[in-house]
């Protein structure tokens, strides 16, 4: 038995205008879902599912079961001792006056060590060895969770998509906090955990490294991530427009076109003259947006290691534009006045 | 379709955060001026209003008469005065009449005199006055790398008040648990434009002498420049400190697509240069010494005990040129654009 909880209620197929909304317009309700039998082995899925409405808006109205099982658990705690370490230092870093906390949240962070400790392991806690560990807790609760997905996906017959795309930002993750820190010999080049001590380093990263603006990977990256951006806009829109004619049964038409396929690949013919197909738009849409962070990490991982100063190696390399002198008096006092200070 | 409920609510919520955060918007009009070459985005934006505010607040005042340089000299006049003797009698009186002004037009003369006994140096404000006035002196002199022929004088900085309003001192506030930390940074520093930089980036360029330089002279690593990011931050802070203090953005001494070039840079980083190895001079000769002599109250030092310290917001206040560049030396050149003594008193121990 399955209802439609149209919105809104005068949902009339004639009236074809109405399926021009940028909301999800039809809530699909059936009996709540349990899912495939899992494989021998197994933990049991847990919770009861339900139906939410304003979720249903956004998405499936039925929420749960959810499958949390042994890697699950472990990583959420995990997370959580991470999440916990973070907090309180950031507690203790105001004296654990909790008007202070909620006022700086934004600005608290929790530093990694100074350079001082080049890559130690382990400085004192209060000296961001506390930083060490929490980094420690993070990762082995975002690799515990790749495993999971890896094993859900499996279990479930599926591709390892989803699990390698999130390798890619997991790589991401590891290039900035643990493997440049360690070709570079320093804790100190990692990024601290806080929303605006992470923003500062982004823009100290940039500017101590000669502006990342002329470093190709990063480029890349920039290029990936725009166009990630730009393909999930034009896939979206393409397949809202044509679902009028049962467009959004995406899967059966990359064997069966139908009208819809036909009308969608011809708009694009017409318009640029070349279309991507049902299939091969996620090809393009799952690659432009593993390559974002994947090229992003390299040109990190370049970065302090290999090239020194972006912007000094974009001059050698020609990609610098150069400028007329219009501060022909302008002299570096340090070398006028004879020395570097 | 109705949209107006999601985009109010978006709305709504970005203005919320906004508020919270206390984000510091230049509500048009902002003018801007461009100061580089096309296409490099060089362009020094100033909010009208806030343009307005700061030119009503930078206005010099009027000396209080003509001062006449002939006559005796203020030396052989009165008693104890040790760096002003070379003025006329005239040009003396003219002088007090102006600080009083300037520095304490509240508590008149006693601020710095015992009425009974003007010679005295019992109070300890006149002894710090006369430092100030031998400070003076030296920047008008020695500084004009930085604050050419329009010089300075005591209102500069003082603007009627005792104490200057725009100076810094070490801030460690709000103060850490005992094993917390967070590398003096990480909370809103009130003297790196309320970021979360370093908060005592003024201590080690404008007291100490740290290298500011964090960039590499070479495209690849030849292990010259040892720099961090966290070095870099701190670099920061003392910009942002900067910026805020002239009202003034990064492209108005920097290209910014190259920071450390000095060939695309606008004369003016060739100013603050100066400015900056000033300000760092004047604490450390000035300032510092002059510790054991103020009450230990947190009017006169800092929260932590140490002197109130000269920034670029010192002199600055909001804007690009102090008092935008109206030269008080045409009256008092004689007493300030000179040096006439460099005697450095014994203070007794500091700190």
């Amino acid at each position: 038995m399955v209802g439609l909880v149209a919105q809104p209620a005068n949902l009339e197929l004639e009236t074809m205008p109405e399926y021009q909304n940028i909301f999800t317009a039809i809530q699909v309700r059936g009996h709540l879902e349990e899912g495939i039998p899992l494989p021998k082995g197994d933990a049991d899925r847990s919770g009861k599912p339900f139906h939410n409405y304003w979720l249903g808006k956004i998405g499936n109205a039925q929420i749960g079961p959810i499958y949390l099982g042994f890697l699950g658990s472990v990583s959420l705690f995990c997370g959580l001792v991470a999440f916990l370490i973070i907090g309180l230092n950031m507690l203790a870093s105001v004296g654990w006056d909790p008007i202070q906390f909620v006022r700086q949240l934004f600005w608290l962070g929790l530093e990694p060590p100074g350079p001082e400790w080049g890559f130690r392991i382990i400085p004192p806690l209060n000296q961001g060895g506390w930083w060490i560990i929490a980094g420690f807790f993070l990762t082995v609760s975002v690799l515990l969770w790749w495993v999971r997905m890896y094993r859900r996906a499996v279990q479930l017959g599926l591709g390892t998509h989803v699990p390698w795309a999130f390798a890619g930002a997991i790589f991401l993750f590891l290039v900035l906090g643990f493997i440049r820190p360690l070709l570079m010999g320093s804790w100190a080049e990692a990024v601290p955990f806080g929303i605006f001590p992470h923003l500062d380093w982004t823009a100290a990263f940039s500017i101590r490294y000669g502006n990342l603006y002329y470093n190709p990977f990063h480029c890349l990256s920039i290029v990936f991530l725009y166009g990630s951006v730009l393909l999930f806009a034009m896939h979206g829109a393409t397949i809202l427009a044509v679902s009028r004619y049962g467009g959004e049964r995406e899967l059966e038409q990359i064997t069966d076109r139908g009208t819809a396929s036909e009308r969608a690949a011809l708009f694009w013919r017409w318009t640029m003259g070349f279309n991507a197909t049902m299939e091969s738009v996620h090809r393009w849409a799952w690659w432009f947006a593993v390559l974002t962070p994947v090229t992003g990490a390299i040109g990190i991982l370049l970065t302090g290691t290999v090239v020194d100063n972006w912007y000094l190696w974009g001059i050698k390399h020609g990609i610098v534009a150069p400028l007329p002198d219009l501060y022909p008096t302008v002299v570096d006092p340090a070398v006028a006045a004879g020395g570097v200070q | 379709m109705n949209f107006a409920l999601p985009f109010a609510i978006a709305g709504a919520t970005l203005l919320g955060i906004a508020s919270v955060v206390g984000v510091d918007w230049d509500a048009p009009p902002v003018e801007t001026e461009q100061v580089g070459y096309r296409g490099t985005g060089m362009y020094v934006t100033k909010d009208a209003a806030e343009a307005a505010a700061g030119r009503a607040n930078n206005v010099v005042p009027e000396s209080p008469w003509e001062a006449d340089p002939e006559g005796d000299r203020a030396s052989e006049v009165y008693e104890n005065v040790q760096v002003l003797g070379h003025l006329s009698e005239d040009q003396f009186d003219q002088f007090m009449a102006s600080i009083t002004e300037w520095v304490s037009p509240e508590a008149s003369c006693e601020y710095c005199h015992n009425l009974e006994n003007m010679a005295s140096d019992e109070v300890y404000t006149k002894i710090v006055a006369r430092r100030m006035i031998q400070m003076n002196q030296a920047i008008n002199v020695d500084w004009t790398a930085h604050v050419g022929d329009t010089g300075v004088t005591c209102y500069t900085c003082h603007r009627g008040n005792p104490v200057p309003e725009e100076v810094w001192y070490r801030d460690i506030e709000p103060k850490k648990a005992s094993r917390g930390y967070r590398g003096g940074q990480n909370v809103a520093a009130m003297f790196g434009g309320n970021s979360s930089l370093p908060q005592n980036a003024l201590e080690d360029y404008l007291l100490g002498d740290e290298e500011i330089r964090v960039h590499a002279d070479t495209a690849l690593p030849t292990g010259a420049q040892k720099a961090t990011t966290k070095e870099t931050e701190n670099t920061w802070s003392l910009m942002m400190h900067m910026s805020e203090s002239l009202g003034a953005n990064c492209v108005t001494c920097h290209n910014s697509r190259a920071f450390n070039d000095w060939d695309q840079s606008p004369p003016q980083r060739v100013t603050a240069w100066h400015g900056i190895r000033m300000a760092r001079e004047l604490n450390v000769d000035y300032m510092v010494g002059l510790t054991p002599l103020f009450p230990k109250d947190e009017v006169h030092l800092g929260p932590e005990g140490d002197v109130l310290k000269i920034g670029c917001s010192t002199c600055h206040n909001g804007v690009q040129k102090p008092l935008y560049g109206e030269s008080m030396m045409g009256e008092y050149g004689a007493s300030l654009g000179e040096k006439s003594n460099t005697d450095v008193p014994d203070y007794g121990a500091s700190n």
